[in-house]
């Protein structure tokens, strides 16, 4: 059998290296586009729904941008929740609704994140235990904790801080900027790093990078401290929004789910080893968009979540019946 | 691990000695932390081990016990269902609206639910079988659709009241026999386990359920029809939600959150149990314990004063504590 | 072709290994094994599983430490806690199970663990160019890309970067464990070409792990020959026969192993009938299956032999053509179909296609039999209500375990094969294919599988034997098929020669082809 590899599918496979979510997200992109003018309120083609698409996204797409490292590196993340509800509510707590109290209270809880990765990593490299375990029970002994202070919300956020939620750089807005940087820095280091590299090769094929010298812990390790950083960030934005945090905002954006969620449909394997941030990024932008064309639409709460449903099951489908793997 | 081929056969060591003791140590370590949970527990509440009083607490454990029975049929073909949390939350709404209030309609209510968590469990085996896709996120969708479906259904807030003779089973009593009031409860967590168990040990099912968990390729070349047991271990997991359901609308009625992440809980309970979470082992009896395991140890928090927040501290420690253990052992009988 | 150089004296051992003993629980894995290598040289290691080739191998490339004796490379006592500093003293080793990432580049593969770093940023450019020059060190640039992810190559393929990877480490040992175990013989020669190139042009040592002895006849110029533990010796192959080396490592003849054939008095019915089978890889096949013979099938890789396999079990089933089994036209659209006739299979992949590694032997032995019954019926003891006694298959196959519910991945290769050989008998399968029967499994208890073989044929089975080793399928085959390119080009008889069947198989040209690329 020959195998030969001429230009042309070098080519291909350069191409190829667009993440297929792009090509989901045009295609509902234009089908919401449509829609919306056909049957919704409100257009859909304007600046200010297109905002309203990106800034929907970077609460989500911050911690998925985490979560995608960690689900390439064959483990999960499932304490993202309750660490953005900590974050959240330790913030505001600090803050007191004084500006020069900002700067500590962003230093405890991005050292709060430092600690809750690197717990979940030691639990998952030193006491082996798998991820989904080891993450749901950390996140069980943060909602403890934080429900043991924090019954409602806590302190408040001076209104100078509101400004990364409200304010922007010209027409940007400083969230949009901030889910940027977090993206690009975060594919950034994937692609061009030796530890993305690595991270891929412990997610590929954990015993593999180990013969080949690489400190696995050591990548699983970094992994957990970065979701656990981008999930702080995250908190930080969401608090920056509401005002002030309250132990509920977590879970009740379920945010760990649906970053999982986000970055599967984003093209990342569920297994480890393939994918990236870009198509994550996809990933969550696709959800933004059905958002808000449901919200033009005027379709309920609960209709969304039908729908969402559905789409992140028919967007791994149609990845899936492009490869051949046994699945459970 | 060493060469499958070598010589000399280091076996698992603790196999020879063949007491029912060794074998429940071997097997799962999970009883004994339950008896010593048990125990810990009557330390604490002297009155622990009356018959009304554990029997209530058999009562308030029965649901998430069945449900880690269900849940292990799926993890045991190496899935995950992350439905069961919304399958319960639509027994809960979906009954109240069925039933309407009115005790007549409960038989046709509960055939109704159980029917549709038939269809769902079919579902998450068949698109995860057919569609090629990895069950955490067939079912993941599944709960969003779920959930969506019945708030949407039933207008976002409960409607009515479950009536009596439906909420009987998870909050009323059988019978009474000398001053002992036996629950409902207790009776459908016998039936449901004799009947899990007996699929799972005594049936093909179990063990083709087992051999798809293991190697699903090698399975279907023995003819093993995969995609079908897939579907029945969904089936089997998504109607051991209903049950779960009704038992849980009996004694807590009807609520918005009812449900939610009952299923996170199944799964840590099962894994307790020492089942493994890509599939190929795991026992009915052995979740179950773990289920009850953390039941009791929730039980023993509470009569310790904790604060309900700081139980689910501790709870998480447990879990950790425990898988920790489990995979501890699990490497000693892996390395030959 | 022999290698004809024989080692120089004068020249100076690159590896020595000296008085390694290493012990298990239980066992002692080596005593007192002494090993010189020298440089250039291919040495042959052989022995059967469990003899301690890999454990000595392991040790060499720091995967294990000795509990006794030294390692020596050049004049330098070393010692190795981790792989990773045996590989920066050039000692590599490629397991049969190549330690590469599918979803990442020929480059990234290479160099994975090192990646060359450019203002502490991985230089993809330099990591690319590195590895084409390595690749045009090997002359194999032409097929294979340093940008081409690794799970679109084939086996052959990913066997030569993981050269390429020990070449990047400046290896100066290569230790090289059942490399040819999935390459068809074009490949293999290929790859036995790149070796001597290697040793000849770069003076690598080449240690060289393998069951199949014409290959180390073909390519070493020295064999080592380990037996429970301990070297019987060290020869220059040249000086030694197969029959010999064999001795050596059991204490038998080779041509022993072979039972005697059918006669044909003990070749009865047709069992299984194809006219004229094709699907998307077979063309046109016909052929006859009768009760009592073993028939061989021979071929290159590639050539269909585990497609018409498939095809017969319905793995990958014939689109167009009729089967007949007993003489009743069938369909074989499924497994189960084909188990229903009583066909059995088993893979030539056991780890992957074969066993349930977690569960006991018992419930492995009875899968295909629980299958036949159902979802949902019962599970009965053994010889209660049909089901059938483990125990007794379990004599039947000769299949030694200290207990039935032992998990089956504690089992020697050899007695894997026969559980699963137990699983067909439980499912009443009498017409029975096997592909690579005895691979992974060493000498003696090749022997048990081939008695075993003819022993069912002689008992009534119809026996269909897939196999790469010519010497097995002369050895076993009252008829020999040859597939070529998806088809059955000949059929020929017992006592035909290697010539003849390779001629068969490659369609009629002689093997070594210039056309012919892997």
């Amino acid at each position: 059998m020959t195998h030969t590899t001429p230009p042309v599918k070098m080519t291909l496979t350069r191409l190829r290296a667009i993440p297929p979510a792009y090509f989901i997200l045009l295609g509902i992109f234009c089908a919401a586009w449509l829609v919306v003018e056909l049957f919704g309120t409100g257009s859909f083609m304007n600046p200010d729904t297109l905002t309203n698409i990106l800034v929907r996204s970077v609460a989500l797409g911050i911690v998925a941008v985490g979560q995608s490292y960690a689900i390439l590196s064959g483990s999960l993340d499932l304490s993202v929740a309750y660490l953005i509800s900590v974050t959240a509510v330790m913030s505001s707590f600090i803050m007191q609704g004084d500006p020069q109290r900002v700067p500590l209270a962003l230093a405890v809880v991005l050292a709060i994140g430092v600690f809750v990765g690197l717990i979940n990593g030691l639990i998952i490299t030193r006491l082996k235990i798998h991820p989904f375990i080891a993450t749901l029970s950390t996140s069980l002994m943060m909602k403890g904790l934080l429900d043991t202070g924090f019954q409602n919300f806590a302190g408040s956020v001076p209104k100078s801080f509101q400004a990364l939620a409200y304010d922007g750089w010209g027409p940007i807005p400083y969230s949009v900027l901030l889910f940027l940087v977090v993206a690009v820095v975060g594919e950034f280091i994937l692609r061009r790093t030796r530890f993305g590299s690595h991270v891929y090769a412990v997610g590929g094929n954990r015993e593999v990078a180990r013969l080949s010298g690489i400190r696995t812990a050591r990548v699983l390790m970094g992994v957990h401290v970065l979701v656990s950083l981008t999930a702080v960030l995250s908190g930080i934005f969401i608090v920056s929004r509401l005002g002030s945090g309250a132990p509920w905002v977590g879970p009740d954006g379920a945010y760990d789910l649906e970053s999982i969620a986000a970055v599967v449909v984003g093209g990342t394997a569920l297994s480890g080893g393939r994918g990236s941030v870009a198509g994550t990024v996809a990933g969550v932008l696709i959800f933004g968009v059905l958002d808000t064309m449901f919200n033009l639409l005027g379709v309920g709460a609960f209709l969304k979540l039908v729908l969402r449903g559905v789409i992140i099951i028919a967007a791994v489908a149609s990845y899936a019946i492009r490869s051949k793997h046994e699945v459970a | 691990m060493a060469e499958p081929d070598s010589k000399a056969q280091t076996q698992k060591p603790l196999l020879q000695r063949n007491t029912l003791l060794q074998r429940l140590l071997n097997s799962a370590p999970i009883y004994v932390v339950l008896i010593i949970l048990l125990i810990l527990v009557r330390v604490v509440n002297p009155n622990f081990f009356d018959a009304n009083v554990f029997l209530g607490f058999l009562k308030r454990s029965a649901p998430v016990m069945i449900l880690a029975a269900g849940q292990l049929f799926v993890i045991a073909t190496g899935g995950f269902d992350l439905s069961m949390g919304s399958i319960i939350l639509m027994v809960v709404l979906g009954g109240a609206l069925l039933t309407n209030n009115d005790p007549t309609r409960t038989w046709w209510s509960i055939l109704s639910l159980l029917g549709l968590g038939t269809i769902i469990g079919l579902l998450n085996g068949a698109i995860t079988s057919f569609l090629r896709i990895p069950s955490f996120i067939t079912t993941l969708g599944m709960q969003l659709v779920v959930r969506g479906a019945i708030l949407l259904a039933s207008g976002g807030a409960p409607s009515g009241y479950l009536p009596d003779n439906f909420r009987i089973f998870g909050r009323g009593n059988i019978f009474e026999v000398g001053g002992v009031q036996v629950p409902w409860a207790l009776v459908v967590l016998v039936i449901v386990a004799a009947g899990d168990i007996f699929l799972m040990q005594r049936s093909n099912l179990g063990k083709q359920i087992l051999a798809v968990g293991d190697n699903p390729r090698a399975a279907a070349l023995a003819g093993v029809r995969v995609s079908q047991v897939r579907i029945l271990a969904f089936i089997l997991s998504a109607i051991a939600a209903v049950i779960a359901g009704i038992l849980y609308g009996g004694f807590s009625g009807t609520s918005r959150d009812a449900g939610q992440g009952y299923e996170l809980q199944a799964i840590a309970a099962v894994v307790l149990g020492g089942a493994r979470l890509g599939g190929g082992q795991g026992s009915i009896p052995a979740a179950m314990a773990g289920a009850l395991s953390l039941q009791a140890l929730f039980t023993l928090l509470n009569l310790l004063g904790l604060p309900k927040p700081l139980r689910d501290a501790v709870e998480g420690l447990i879990i950790v504590g425990a898988a920790a253990y489990s995979a501890v052992r699990s490497r000693h009988s892996d390395n030959s | 072709m022999n290698a004809s150089a024989n080692v120089n004296g004068e020249k100076k051992p690159i590896v020595r290994m000296t008085g390694i003993t290493k012990r298990f629980p239980g066992v002692v894995a080596l005593n007192q094994v002494s090993l010189e290598i020298y440089p250039g040289e291919i040495h042959g290691l052989v022995g059967e599983n469990g003899a301690g080739k890999s454990t000595l191998m392991k040790i060499l490339v720091g995967a294990y430490q000795p509990d006794e004796g030294e390692i020596y490379l050049g004049d330098e006592r070393v010692t190795f806690s981790h792989p990773q500093e045996a590989q920066r003293k050039g000692l590599s080793i490629i397991y049969q199970e190549f330690n590469l990432l599918p979803d990442r580049t020929v480059a990234e593969n290479v160099f994975l663990g090192r990646e060359p770093l450019r203002h502490g940023l991985v230089d993809y450019r330099q990591m690319n160019a590195q590895t084409m020059a390595l690749l045009q060190q090997l002359d194999v640039h032409h097929m294979i890309s340093p940008e081409v992810y690794v799970r679109d190559l084939s086996v052959a393929q990913q066997q030569i970067v993981e050269i390429v990877r020990a070449l990047s480490l400046d290896s100066r040992v290569l230790v090289m464990d059942e490399p040819t175990s999935a390459l068809s013989e074009t490949e293999v020669e290929i790859l036995f070409n790149l070796i001597r190139n290697l040793t000849v042009e770069r003076n690598l040592a080449v240690i060289y792990i393998s069951h199949r002895l014409r290959e180390i006849f073909d390519l070493t110029q020295r064999i080592t020959v380990l037996k429970d533990g301990n070297v019987v010796k060290t020869v220059q192959t040249c000086d030694v026969t197969p029959n010999d080396v064999v001795r050596m490592m059991v204490g038998r003849e080779l041509n022993e192993y072979y039972p005697p054939k059918a006669s044909s008095s003990d070749v009865r019915e047709v069992a299984l009938r194809v006219v004229n089978g094709s699907n998307a890889r077979l063309k046109g096949i016909n052929l006859e299956l009768r009760r009592g013979e073993v028939v061989g099938v021979a071929g290159l890789q590639g050539s269909g032999r585990t497609e018409l396999a498939k095809a017969l079990f319905g793995v990958e089933p014939f689109t167009s053509g009729s089967v007949e089994v007993n003489g009743r036209a069938v369909r074989l659209d499924s497994p189960m179909d084909a188990i229903r006739c009583g066909i059995g299979f088993l893979t030539e992949d056991r780890k992957r296609e074969g066993i349930l590694p977690s569960q006991s032997i018992r419930d492995n032995v009875l899968l295909a039999f629980r299958a036949l019954r159902g979802v949902f019926s019962i599970n009965y003891r053994d010889g209660v209500r049909g089901t059938p006694s483990v125990a007794e298959l379990g004599k039947r196959v000769d299949l030694r375990a200290p207990s039935y519910e032992t998990q089956i991945r504690y089992l020697s290769g050899g007695n894997q094969q026969k559980a699963i050989l137990a699983r067909w008998l439980a499912s009443g399968a009498n017409i029975l294919i096997f592909d690579e029967p005895t691979r992974g499994i060493d000498v003696s208890a090749k022997a048990g599988i081939h008695n075993l073989l003819r022993d069912l044929a002689k008992n009534g089975a119809a026996i269909l034997m897939i196999s790469s080793e010519l010497p097995e399928i002369i050895g076993m085959s009252d008829r020999v098929l040859v597939m070529h390119e998806g088809r059955l080009v000949a059929e020929l008889p017992a006592g035909v020669s290697e010539t003849d069947i390779m001629l068969a198989a490659t369609g009629g040209r002689e093997t070594h082809s210039e056309e012919t690329t892997i």
